[in-house]
């Protein structure tokens, strides 16, 4: 990564910023399955394996693990299929820690708790029906996970969650040290800004803030107290080789700038 | 001489009864067993436990008021995030829930397949899973390591419908799409009432013109019945022999906006029987 200079800075838009640290999320994981859920995060993990972490293993949202840098295909296009991955052996993927997921969250408390099931406190007849538990409660016990929140807001950061899906650092260590020894939640990664758990009990701390986003802004669209990193950095952008190979070869129908529009 | 289990849609409802606790194959709004479920709308059967990796299937039938109880991971429509029909139904009170992860619920079909009540997993601890499916209990390993795993119970179904590319009239089944799904397990979770309808109905031989031996996951043990139903998977995808009618799913999704637009679309399209169907269909 070239570092960018001011003027380059404010000319990059947020949604390449964003992929940019959705990208950094999968640094070090090596010969895993990078499974990023979503447009932007499709977009994020295939640049990271096309620039430093080249033995990340992709979907092609479907049943194939394929090779390719473009994030999106159509049914007729081709692809470089590198091995068969329907969704029984994404199970053996998961349940033998050799995944890194990242997933949505309708609402995400700050231990980490996530909810995308349903909102509302009779969960026998809520507000508002979602997706279900999904692979949530199975992702979060098993492997690494991150999120992304491309609507950083305080109905998504909310003090506690209604249903908890994919579980939190409080859950965990209420499990105890062997049940939990395999959950580890990475990053968080929204419009605004990146944030970790990377305070001494695991609360949602932000790392940096993106260009053109101050704290107060975060602050602000947060439902409870965040730590916030000693010396707060901005996230940094693309490189202008990265901006290439996003615009060219990953996403050349610029699906991301639907899903982050600043 | 072969046994030939051929049979049509109406003659796999007169086998179901209402109470039934009925395996519904797929995924989300893929490879769906259309046919069977539009069968059941037009029937009196009630008060289904609907197991399945959801879709349009669980919706249909919430919409018309089938649906006692739902055990799922997702009802998702994949084009369109949420099933709306289903989501109308949770969020009225109509449904029973029985949440499941994506992995306890193929746990759940293996535990029954295999003949045992359980599997044990590490998926579900921590979450909520634990306290509001009210079926889901731990269990501790009798070795060593001492440690609590989720339970994941046998999911005994009554009956299991599936809808696959190619069969034969003994019941082998041929998958030829990117995913087997659980289907397979479905079946094999069934004490009996296990139908599979195809596209397209082979000769047994032919079987590997049409795509490898590798391709043939679904053993005639494992079927009572099998309906062969052209388009049968509509509106869902049926990969390679159709992909999603996506503006039909669309026209689908709108008719849960209110009841007035569920019965328009309830006389326009599951007031018929399937060759009406396929015949209104056929001049859209």
């Amino acid at each position: 990564m070239t570092q960018a200079t001011n003027a380059t800075t404010s000319a990059v838009r947020r949604a390449d910023v964003c992929v940019l640290a959705v990208a950094e999320c999968f640094r070090g994981d090596g010969e895993m399955l990078a499974n990023p859920i979503g447009t932007i995060p499709m977009i994020g993990g295939r640049l990271a394996r096309a620039t430093f972490e080249p033995d990340l293993m992709m979907t092609d949202g479907e049943a194939m693990l394929v090779a390719d840098d473009r994030a999106f295909f159509g049914p007729e296009d081709d692809r470089v299929v590198e091995t068969y991955n329907p969704y029984r052996a994404m199970f053996d993927v998961v349940w033998s820690g050799r995944r890194h997921v990242m997933m949505g969250a309708s609402q995400i408390d700050a231990h980490g708790n996530q909810n995308f099931a349903a909102i509302g406190s009779d969960y026998a007849k809520p507000k508002v029906q979602l997706l279900g538990f999904r692979g949530a409660p199975g992702n979060t016990i098993n492997d690494t996970t991150s999120y992304w929140i491309p609507n950083h807001s305080t109905n998504v950061f909310v003090e506690q969650v209604d249903v908890v899906c994919g579980i939190g650092y409080d859950r965990a260590a209420a499990l105890g040290p062997k049940a939990s020894r395999f959950h580890e939640i990475r990053r968080v990664i929204t419009n605004l800004c990146v944030l970790d758990f990377e305070t001494d009990d695991h609360r949602l701390r932000v790392r940096t803030v993106h260009p053109g986003v101050s704290i107060d802004d975060v602050i602000e669209a947060t439902g409870f107290e965040l730590a916030v990193s000693g010396e707060l950095d901005e996230t940094p952008v693309p490189s202008d080789d990265d901006l290439r190979l996003i615009a060219d070869v990953i996403d050349p129908g610029e699906a991301r700038y639907a899903e982050v529009k600043a | 001489m072969n046994r030939d289990k051929r049979l049509g849609e109406d003659e796999v409802v007169a086998e179901l009864s209402s109470g039934m606790t009925i395996g519904i194959g797929g995924w989300g709004s893929r490879r769906k067993p259309m046919s069977i479920i539009r069968a059941i709308l037009r029937s009196d059967l009630t008060d289904l436990t609907v197991v399945s990796y959801a879709g349009p299937d669980l919706g249909l039938l919430c919409a018309a008021g089938k649906v006692k109880r739902a055990l799922y991971a997702f009802a998702s429509l994949d084009s369109i995030p949420l099933e709306p029909h289903f989501r109308a139904a949770r969020q009225s009170g109509a449904v029973q829930d029985e949440p499941y992860d994506e992995g306890l619920f193929l746990l759940g079909l293996q535990a029954a397949a295999w003949r045992v009540p359980f599997l044990p997993t590490r998926v579900g601890l921590g979450s909520d899973l634990l306290t509001l499916n009210d079926r889901l209990r731990t269990v501790e390993s009798p070795y060593d390591d001492g440690e609590t795993f989720v339970a994941a119970p046998a999911f005994e179904l009554d009956a299991a419908i599936v809808h696959l590319n190619r069969g034969d009239a003994r019941g082998n089944g041929q998958f030829l799409g990117p995913d087997l799904y659980f289907d397979d397990l479905l079946l094999g979770a069934a004490k009996g009432h296990r139908f599979m309808s195809v596209e397209r109905i082979v000769a047994t031989e032919d079987f590997t013109k049409e795509g490898s031996f590798h391709t043939l996951r679904v053993k005639r043990s494992l079927v009572d019945g099998v309906v062969e139903a052209p388009n049968g998977a509509h509106f869902t995808s049926c990969a390679p022999d159709y992909e999603r009618d996506e503006a039909f799913q669309r026209e689908y999704a709108k008719s849960a906006s209110s009841p007035e637009a569920w019965a328009e679309f309830k006389g326009a399209w599951l007031d018929l029987d399937e060759r009406g169907y396929q015949a209104k269909l056929a001049t859209r």
